[in-house]
């Protein structure tokens, strides 16, 4: 084939695919907020995506707490500045670290999960069903997933930053040596409100992108098991993506402002 | 204005439906009267299913008019089809049952999220409809997995009469069902339309089941109504695509396609 027409098809695909995406998301937003609601739907996925993510997201975020304080500590002992260790910690946990793997980590867990249950669901006519009882899927099945993915993921986040701050307290006071209270202080001294805030504000959007991505996929699925299992494998790696560059466009206009 | 006792519930003219270069539809004219039970065989890939979800509003057909009541669903505005869908109950032919739900929350779904019945009423109502298609109370906590093909039918059957419609669609209503479990399903759906006094239209290639639950036979062959008569006349319709489908055998003029549509 022609390379040129390779590139155009390539071209042309994508840009496709982000119409047929940007469609999607407008219409889960537009016609889920037009009601009618379905509060046991939003409730179910709150609960899900928030409650049922808590003991991976909280592992992943003590262990990297406390990663982070040897980190720190083995670095800035090298120009005598160890007493950054808790700023260090609490900042990183909270406007990146935070955020962010809590972000891959329910793009693993639920974006897989939402892929594959709308996936079959559209494989197994469910879906079509659901047309045929007078009830929109997008306001039935994408508006509570997108919705509790946008609510909870800052919730998520907010306990990831407390457990990983505790993650390095544990190592810094039991290992490094730091007094409890002088821990406490410095993790507290130079933390301002901007570095939560910013952190619950990256939260939301990735929260929306999980959801939104494994809805997409699940819901465009096509040709049986073998479908849903591409279409869950696509949604957990465009979210990732994705969530890795609306990190960087955050963070470049939280650093602006 | 029309006359409404002459007016057919479903009128549809000139349907056509196509995905990329392969033509599934090429121009269907059918009415069905009200309280008629219309079924349409052919043989896979003839564009049955297609046809359905044309109807449906599942899939938009390229053109052509769907009138459901007189109204034309392919130009209707939402609210306009919103009103006509409350007028339907289907059948899949997996039974496509919600496995997220239970059994009774299945057949009750309409009850609960359109006409926003509560709970308590809206579980005894789908226990009621359940004994209508012959299950007991015990099955109404159970999960759809926990069913075998028949009793997922037949509470497929449950949720598609709950709201009372007035026109239901069968999918292929009894494939991959035994004989003995196809009749009951058969007995049921003829049953369901007469209690209901709703019109309907089932596809199928089962002729047993075609034989059981038809007024009226029209045979879809290649994207187009080959024949259409009185379920009385199919055995003498004179039509060699008919007698080739409804015996069974492999030579004739059909040709096969070995593609899915």
């Amino acid at each position: 084939m022609n390379p040129l027409a390779l590139i155009g098809q390539l071209v042309l695909s994508l840009l496709q695919t982000v119409g047929e995406l940007t469609l999607f998301a407008a219409r889960a937003i537009f016609q889920g907020m037009a009601g009618p609601y379905y509060p046991r739907a939003i409730l179910r996925q709150m609960i899900d995506i928030g409650y049922y993510s808590l003991p991976v997201v909280g592992l992943t975020a003590i262990f990297t707490g406390m990663v982070l304080a040897l980190q720190s500590h083995t670095g800035f002992s090298r120009f005598e500045a160890q007493s950054a260790v808790a700023t260090i910690v609490v900042l990183s946990m909270t406007r990146e670290l935070g955020p962010v793997l809590a972000g891959l980590m329910v793009a693993g867990r639920v974006g897989a999960s939402m892929a594959a249950e709308l996936g079959t669901m559209r494989v197994t006519e469910q879906i079509d069903a659901l047309t045929t009882l007078s009830t929109n899927p997008f306001k039935y099945l994408v508006w509570p997933r997108v919705l509790a993915g946008f609510l909870m993921l800052p919730l998520l986040v907010l306990v990831a930053d407390i457990i990983g701050v505790l993650g390095g307290y544990l190592v810094g006071v039991y290992k490094l040596g730091f007094g409890p209270l002088e821990y406490l202080n410095r993790t507290f001294d130079y933390l301002e409100t901007e570095d939560v805030v910013s952190g619950l504000v990256k939260a939301a959007i990735f929260g929306f992108l999980v959801a939104l991505m494994g809805c997409y996929h699940g819901y465009k699925s096509r040709g049986g098991a073998q479908g849903v299992g591409a279409a869950t494998t696509m949604a957990v790696v465009s979210a990732s993506i994705l969530i890795l560059t609306a990190n960087y466009i955050v963070t470049e206009v939280f650093f602006s402002s | 204005m029309t006359d409404s006792a002459a007016q057919p519930k479903i009128r549809i003219r000139g349907l056509k439906k196509s995905f990329g270069k392969k033509h599934i539809l090429r121009g269907i004219d059918l009415d069905v009267g009200k309280g008629e039970s219309v079924v349409v065989i052919g043989g896979s890939g003839t564009g049955k299913s297609v046809l359905l979800k044309c109807i449906l509003g599942i899939l938009d057909p390229d053109e052509g008019t769907i009138e459901i009541d007189g109204v034309d669903v392919t130009k209707a505005s939402r609210s306009q089809r919103e009103e006509v869908m409350h007028k339907f109950g289907m059948l899949f032919q997996g039974a496509a049952l919600f496995d997220s739900l239970p059994v009774w929350e299945n057949v009750a779904f309409g009850l609960l999220q359109v006409d926003r019945l509560g709970r308590d009423e809206a579980k005894k109502k789908a226990i009621e409809t359940l004994a209508q298609v012959g299950l007991g109370a015990d099955v109404a906590d159970l999960s759809p997995a926990e069913l075998s093909g028949g009793m997922q039918k037949r509470v497929g059957l449950a949720r598609a009469i709950a709201r009372r419609p007035e026109i239901l669609f069968f999918d292929e209503p009894t494939t991959g069902l035994d004989p003995i479990m196809a009749d009951v399903i058969n007995d049921l759906i003829a049953h369901s339309v007469r209690e209901l006094g709703a019109s309907a239209i089932s596809i199928t290639h089962d002729m047993a089941s075609a034989r059981k639950i038809a007024d009226r036979v029209t045979m879809l062959y290649k994207g187009e109504l080959i024949w259409d008569g009185k379920v009385s006349e199919i055995d003498n319709s004179g039509n060699p695509y008919v007698d080739q489908f409804i015996n069974g055998h492999a030579d004739g003029p059909i040709e096969l396609d070995v593609r899915a549509a």
